[in-house]
């Protein structure tokens, strides 16, 4: 219990910190790294939580494919690859009066909802096996209705960014 | 472990996804903020499943990471375009519907 309870606050300084990196930093190549620490850290989480296939899966998705897209994204713009000001607009101070209450007051609803609620001691790792049964069980429609949903999209990237 | 030092873990990371939508202006910098939002919605999901012992947390954020996928995908062809047409990813230069 002490060394997860370690291991969280470490994982989460490390995602606090890179998150805030991401949307502060002025190099945009050194916010794409930042955001590999973040999902990393994301999938750290759900390994704490005994989901290892959605860990896997977040791996897989967003460190192996999401991550590059972005990365072509940055390169095909020809975005400023240095050091540059010109990355932020003129309503930061607004923006972060916005995001403080927004914390503020989530983290106020939580501390009052679940104060003392605690995760059951002993939750036995969900299986991939199980995951997978839910999902072309119960769940069969919604994934089917995600595998067209992809389909649009790939047709609809290639529609949009094609030079014609 | 506490279920609210995921929720809070989650609700710090929606915030500062929120901030970066905000306050960035280039576009694909709006993009990265918006996976830190679906990225804080799926650590919420999974410790919601873990609370109540069943899959169902996990099967949403596997969807939601799906469709975060095909946002991703459809948006930098978005942004691709208006750098083809503007020759800027500026979004503060992007108000052709401003009234």
């Amino acid at each position: 219990m002490v060394a997860q309870n370690l291991i969280f606050g470490v994982i989460a300084v490390a995602m606090g910190i890179a998150a805030i990196r991401v949307v502060t930093t002025q190099n945009i190549v050194h916010a794409a790294l930042y955001l590999v620490v973040v999902l990393a850290g994301v999938a750290a989480v759900y390994i704490l939580l005994a989901a290892e296939f959605t860990a896997v899966v977040q791996i897989l998705v967003y460190v192996g494919a999401i991550l590059v897209l972005f990365l072509f994204g940055i390169m095909l713009t020809r975005a400023p690859i240095g050091r540059t000001s010109d990355l932020d607009n003129d309503q930061r101070w607004l923006a972060l009066a916005v995001s403080l209450l927004l914390l503020g007051v989530l983290a106020g609803v939580l501390a009052d909802a679940f104060d003392d609620t605690k995760l059951p001691a002993d939750a036995a790792v969900q299986r991939s096996g199980e995951v997978g049964t839910s999902i072309f069980q119960v769940y069969v429609v919604p994934f089917e209705v995600i595998s067209v949903l992809l389909l649009a999209a790939l047709v609809g990237a290639v529609v949009i960014a094609r030079r014609d | 472990m506490y279920l609210n030092q995921f929720l809070l873990l989650a609700a710090f990371l929606f915030s500062v996804g929120v901030y970066g939508v905000l306050a960035r202006k280039n576009g694909v910098l709006v993009l990265m903020s918006i996976e830190l939002i679906l990225n804080a919605v799926n650590i919420n999901l999974v410790a919601f499943g873990a609370f109540h012992d069943t899959v169902a947390g996990q099967v949403f954020a596997l969807f939601v990471i799906a469709v975060a996928a095909a946002e991703v995908g459809v948006g930098l062809a978005i942004v691709l375009l208006i750098y083809r047409n503007r020759h800027s990813i500026d979004l503060s230069e992007v108000d052709l519907m401003k009234g």
